[in-house]
């Protein structure tokens, strides 16, 4: 067994084919981005080294600190409104006894679907003529709008289809969450007369934070990385008013061939989601710590 | 264990989750209901019920005049493959890595599972200018290509924790009957290790079925375009025929939908096996 285990060829073949697709097209090509990213480059002909211009460029450019904002703005609206109420329903799906896993499954109907779909049908939810949140409102004898169309509302009604999307996602990851905690623990405080939101504040939550901190993690990378529902949506318009780095990037790339420069937010992409995922961990060993 | 009796709460709670359920569902509801409709119903005779007549030509002029049945060969395809590259790769690296002897297998490892951590944006640009110089843009490989390197690592990861979750003693009596190291990867192991096959298929079908950067980015023939793309060019041509544009949405769904309701449990529990990787 152990000779058969040790064999050098047959590792060599399980293994290289392995590595080799991960070293030509996702190691390489961030190296090759962060060597663009020095560069002022068209695409055509050869780029000029500018060194770190692009970086502090980008730093100034207000189109971009409004895309960077927006992202943080999304990602404040997911921990703060989307990660809370998929707890509340992941602990109260948890307390019923019929019906569990008919509600679960269908929270997570929208996590399957086609960001292209989804962005789709909600461009028709908003619709100014004919969509269907127009004609509710209408039949309530409210005026409808242009939601996407107009600036003050765009960038919220871009938001809400990717939050409504994901809820049922992190309420499952919870759900399960909720399910591994023992049963015994639950029981003895039910017997002890502790009321189903004193056993949900002082057992479950508590006993949850492992898991919250992966939706933490999970819906705060994914809000800095957030591009298919906005792209489909809006493609960042109108006026910028909706665009996020991933956007902004994008259309610098292959719209405007400036590919230094949006290099440059690819690169500061992979850093900003480095630094957060760093900092989230060093918080939660923190608070660990203090206990 | 308490009774389950109906008190005033309990109704509450479910009129509650059943209201939630419907916020998720509704608009799915309302897309399947319009994919069947003309303007004039959607428009306003008949906003959210049912079709009074079924407009299945929708579907038919989806179908036939909009390309969608060639969108779809060219997802099924491109899927197809992924799965079935990102199967191999993954489930050979990880039987590597977790049972056999060698020095670098915690490095390589840890190599590996880094390819977690990249935000596929950051690749696109180079990624585009390695295709269009290897002649690939414009092919199915450019993107079966770019799904398998970006699914890899989740997939090594998932079959490296399922491996260490069984024993090694049928591997131990497949090395005593006489069987090489690629009779036990194939004959031993491969049918122990399904249960992880099943969860990395659904995960790669999902992600590699609905991707749209990499789709939008490296194809832009027709021919090759797979069903998110192909939608997106469909719904600038249709602008007007809701209908129309609804069955094509649709019909880019249903199979999720129809995997889904056969698996439902299996399905929740591959995507969150992917997220809950420690």
């Amino acid at each position: 067994m152990e000779k058969i285990l040790s064999d050098k060829k047959a590792i060599f073949l399980f293994v290289f084919p392995t590595l080799l697709v991960l070293t030509i097209f996702v190691a390489v090509p961030i190296i090759i981005s962060g060597y663009y990213s020095l560069l002022d480059w068209d695409g055509l002909g050869k780029g000029t080294f500018i060194g770190i211009k692009n970086y502090t460029d980008l730093v100034k450019d207000e189109r971009f600190i409004n895309s960077l904002i927006n992202s943080i703005l999304y990602a404040a609206l997911s921990l703060f409104i989307q990660l809370p109420f998929s707890l509340l329903l992941a602990i109260l799906v948890s307390n019923v006894k019929r019906g569990e896993k008919f509600y679960s499954a269908a929270y997570f109907v929208p996590v399957i679907v086609s960001s292209v779909v989804i962005g789709y049908l909600w461009q028709k939810i908003y619709n100014g003529d004919y969509g269907l949140l127009n004609s509710a409102l209408r039949s309530l004898g409210f005026e409808g709008r242009d939601w996407l169309g107009q600036e003050n509302t765009a960038l919220i009604a871009a938001f809400i289809p990717n939050l409504w999307q994901y809820v049922g996602y992190h309420m499952l990851i919870m759900h399960a969450g909720i399910k591994s905690i023992s049963q015994d623990v639950i029981e003895a405080a039910r017997i002890d007369g502790a009321s189903p939101s004193m056993i949900a504040t002082r057992i479950t939550i508590p006993l949850l934070k492992p898991i919250l901190e992966v939706c933490v993690t999970l819906s705060l990378i994914g809000a800095l990385k957030i591009f298919d529902l906005i792209y489909v949506l809006t493609g960042g318009g109108p006026f910028y008013v909706t665009e996020v780095p991933t956007i902004f990037m994008y259309k610098h790339i292959f719209d405007a061939m400036h590919y230094g420069y949006g290099s440059a937010v690819s690169i500061f992409i992979i850093l900003e989601c480095l630094a957060f995922t760093f900092l989230l961990r060093i918080i939660f060993r923190r608070r660990e710590e203090d206990r | 264990m308490k009774k389950t009796d109906i008190t005033p709460g309990r109704v509450i709670l479910h009129l509650f989750l059943a209201f939630y359920a419907i916020v998720q569902i509704f608009p799915l509801y309302w897309l399947f209901t319009f994919s069947l409709k003309d303007n004039n119903e959607i428009f306003g005779g008949n906003i959210v019920g049912l079709p009074k007549n079924w407009r299945f030509e929708n579907y038919y002029n989806a179908f036939f005049q909009a390309d969608v049945i060639k969108y779809s060969r060219n997802s099924v395809i491109v899927t197809l493959a992924t799965i079935l590259i990102t199967i191999i790769l993954a489930a050979a690296s990880a039987y590597a890595i977790e049972r056999m002897k060698w020095k670098a297998s915690e490095g390589v490892m840890k190599f590996i599972l880094l390819g977690m951590m990249v935000p596929i944006h950051a690749a696109l640009l180079p990624l585009f200018i390695v295709l269009s110089r290897l002649h690939i843009l414009n092919s199915f490989w450019a993107l079966i290509i770019p799904y398998v390197a970006f699914g890899l690592p989740m997939a090594v990861y998932l079959f490296t924790s399922f491996l260490a979750s069984i024993p090694r003693e049928l591997e131990e009596a497949g090395a005593i009957d006489g069987c090489n190291i690629y009779q036990i990867f194939f004959i031993v192991i491969a049918p122990l290790i399904k249960p992880a096959i099943a969860t990395v298929s659904i995960f790669t079908f999902i992600s590699s079925w609905n991707e749209l950067m990499f789709a939008v980015t490296f194809i832009s023939k027709a021919d090759y375009k797979t069903l998110t793309v192909g939608i997106m060019s469909m719904v600038g041509a249709y602008t007007t025929k809701w209908g129309d544009i609804g069955a094509g949405l649709m019909i880019a769904t249903i199979p999720t939908i129809i995997i889904y309701l056969f698996l439902s449990r299996q399905v929740q529990k591959s995507l969150v096996a992917g997220a809950v990787k420690g």
